[in-house]
């Protein structure tokens, strides 16, 4: 298991994959801290 | 990965506790996933962004890998991922992401 407790997580996602914000619940629900977030979109 | 972001995530990288700071990362296609992890591992392998020669070190995970599937309440992961996990490419993006931690990885 990925230990995410206090860890400082730059959360990257994608428009045609999952979305940064989604990214960031789940590691927040993890015990992260999340330092960065982003959605690409390449169209 | 574009031009901004790899700049944005320069700053955010060489601003912070580097040791502490890993990737999570929502990419579609196993092939989005290894560009991703090794521009920000290694640098961007294709020297036209601002981490061209830059290896920042960061180590990525992807939220489809069960290991971190694992860390997070079985709601939340069913709730934000849900079916996704289903419609992606789980199988080729967890490969490509291990092979390249082998081939990475200083013996």
């Amino acid at each position: 298991m990925v230990d995410l407790r206090n860890k400082l997580v730059l959360a990257l996602g994608e428009r045609d994959g999952i979305p940064g914000q989604a990214l960031l619940t789940c590691a927040e629900s993890a015990g992260a801290r999340v330092i960065y977030v982003a959605t690409q979109c390449f169209v | 990965m574009d031009l901004e972001e790899q700049d944005a995530i320069r700053r955010v990288a060489e601003g912070g506790t580097r040791e502490q700071m890993l990737v999570l990362l929502g990419t579609p296609t196993a092939g989005s996933t290894l560009m991703t992890a090794l521009t920000l591992s290694q640098g961007d392998p294709s020297y036209a962004g601002p981490l061209a020669g830059i290896p920042l070190g960061l180590p990525s995970f992807h939220i489809l890998e069960d290991g971190v599937r694992e860390a997070i309440p079985p709601d939340v992961y069913e709730r934000e991922i849900g079916p996704l996990e289903f419609v992606l490419d789980k199988e080729g993006i967890v490969a490509a992401l291990e092979k390249m931690r082998i081939e990475t990885t200083t013996p």
